[in-house]
């Protein structure tokens, strides 16, 4: 049999991905706009709430230590050839507070709920649950996408300051058991290096995170075409677009905190 | 080769007229990926009227019912619901006329994570109706297609007809003025085709609900134009054939996009068109 292969012009590509910016783009707006129109869907808020935080918090516990654990044993090395063995607690906080803390945690959460809110969806899009819930007066991105926003959101930004705290309780694990550094001096060195600027960039990371998340999953969700495979596709799609873009959005927001509050 | 077309009246009532007719379409057409499926479509559906749509598949049945709620909107052409322009309202008015219309689709379209009574009474606990008022209108409506005893169970528990009547059930829970059925019967057996046609004739004649119904089985909107429901014995009863005439129910027939007829059973079973006449042989 031979195999066919269909050439697809630039052209059509460029106009597909301009399409799907601007779907995205009206359906992220019209998300935040929900907020302000009733009714708001307070009941499926909480409920995506506990889905998304309470669900994700064994992951993210998990991760937080971790990646605290695994900062400090491989810069304690380093820093004990220079004599600078003190110095970790500084290192650690930094790390987690600012960068590792809000990626680390914005990519798992994306790989469990972005993936989970489009291959929901999408399962609806393509068993008609959404013309039908169309068909019976309720409005879908008030009912589906706005509560999803809204807790990935808020539960994001705490679940990102427990990794920050549990990756800070790592890194004390590894420099206090296994290198002897004193509890006293690395909990005060982790603490007296933070200042506004790093709080600050490590809390309006996770918002910003929260809402790439659940904005993606669920355009990805309501774009399905194509049964149950589509239903796959989209959910792939979902986790990747997600992920690439936090690490984009990540860059540019340090650089554009380093810009406006200065670099350290 | 084009379809034969029979000579319709297909002229729009005078304007401000339109609140006479339940459903009401003029010129409408849509295409999907530049194929035409439905091209230059009229027709009226009165009040109180059932109108059984038949076609081959793909003819655009089940567009047109989307069509008629707003779900789609046509490449051109007007479309009016309940005396009000769909065509040229905005997503959040047709929410309102929504609430209004009834629809029971193809394959049921229950909410799977929802239990039985939940997707049964989804418009009222938007409607923000007290509870106790909810759990006895949703029993009162399981009990109409009966069905009391799935109240607590999960779409997923129940057989191919007990999903159709539980959507009947949503649809028919808020008393909505027209209803819009997309094949209930499809893939049923006859016992259970037979329930549902019971069902829809039940709303028609107790309840006097406008519908479009898209069927395959001309078998089962012929028992609907030559029975009637006696709510007394709550059974459907045989019209006598000199009675049929009153029935409020007519026929008709899509073929390349286009309706090739639209009349009650008489002029049906008398065409002489022989596209219809094998149709329905």
């Amino acid at each position: 049999m031979a195999l066919e292969l269909e050439l697809i012009s630039p052209f059509d590509v460029a106009k597909d991905f301009a399409l799907s910016v601007q779907e995205y783009t009206l359906l992220s707006a019209q998300s935040l706009a929900n907020f302000f129109r009733r009714p708001l869907y307070v009941g499926d808020m909480l409920q995506q709430a506990d889905l998304i935080g309470v669900g994700s918090l064994p992951i993210v516990i998990l991760t937080g230590l971790s990646v605290g654990a695994l900062l400090a044993l491989n810069s304690a090395s380093t820093l004990q050839r220079f004599g600078g063995i003190t110095l970790i607690g500084q290192l650690v906080s930094i790390g987690m507070v600012t960068e590792l803390g809000p990626l680390i945690t914005g990519l798992m959460v994306a790989g469990r709920n972005a993936s989970g809110m489009a291959s929901e969806i999408g399962s609806m899009i393509v068993t008609e649950q959404i013309d039908a819930m169309r068909a019976l007066g309720t409005d879908p991105s008030k009912k589906l996408i706005t509560p999803r926003v809204g807790a990935t959101v808020f539960m994001l930004f705490f679940l990102t300051i427990i990794a920050d705290l549990l990756g800070l309780c790592g890194g004390w694990a590894v420099s206090h058991l296994l290198f002897g550094l004193d509890s006293n001096q690395y909990w005060t060195s982790a603490w007296e290096i933070l200042v506004f600027r790093d709080v600050f960039t490590g809390l309006i990371k996770p918002v910003l995170f929260g809402f790439i998340i659940a904005t993606i999953g669920c355009y990805y969700g309501i774009s399905t075409r194509g049964g149950t495979q589509g239903v796959g596709r989209s959910t792939t799609q979902a986790v990747v677009a997600s992920s690439v873009l936090i690490l984009i959005v990540d860059f540019f927001v340090t650089k554009l905190i380093f810009a406006i509050l200065g670099v350290r | 080769m084009s379809a034969p077309t029979l000579p319709l009246d297909q002229s729009a009532p005078a304007t401000g007229d339109r609140s006479r007719f339940a459903v009401e379409f003029e010129n409408v057409s849509i295409a999907f990926d530049e194929k035409v499926v439905l091209d230059g479509i009229s027709f009226q559906l009165p009040h109180g009227e059932t109108k059984a749509l038949f076609g081959v598949a793909g003819s655009g049945k089940s567009v047109l019912l989307k069509l008629a709620m707003g779900l789609l909107a046509p490449d051109s052409g007007r479309t009016w619901a309940l005396g009000e322009e769909v065509t040229s309202m905005s997503e959040e008015q047709l929410f309102k006329l929504r609430r209004r219309v009834g629809i029971v689709f193809q394959e049921s379209a229950l909410f799977d994570s929802m239990k039985v009574w939940e997707n049964v009474a989804f418009r009222l606990v938007e409607e923000k109706v007290p509870n106790d008022e909810i759990e006895r209108r949703v029993r009162e409506v399981l009990r109409f297609v009966e069905l009391e005893r799935t109240y607590d169970m999960l779409p997923s528990e129940l057989s191919g007809g007990m999903r159709r009547r539980v959507a009947i059930a949503r649809a028919i829970i808020t008393q909505p003025e027209v209803i819009l059925y997309d094949s209930p019967t499809g893939g049923l057996d006859p016992v259970t085709s037979n329930t549902i046609v019971e069902l829809i004739m039940k709303q028609r004649d107790v309840a006097k609900t406008s519908a479009l119904l898209v069927t395959h089985r001309l078998q089962d909107a012929f028992t609907m134009a030559s029975h009637e429901f006696d709510p007394k014995t709550n059974q459907m009863m045989a019209i006598p054939k000199g009675q049929r005439g009153n029935v409020p129910m007519s026929f008709m027939i899509l073929r390349d996009g286009k309706v090739i007829f639209d009349g009650d059973l008489h002029e049906l079973a008398t065409s002489r068109d022989e596209y219809i006449r094998e149709y329905i042989s």
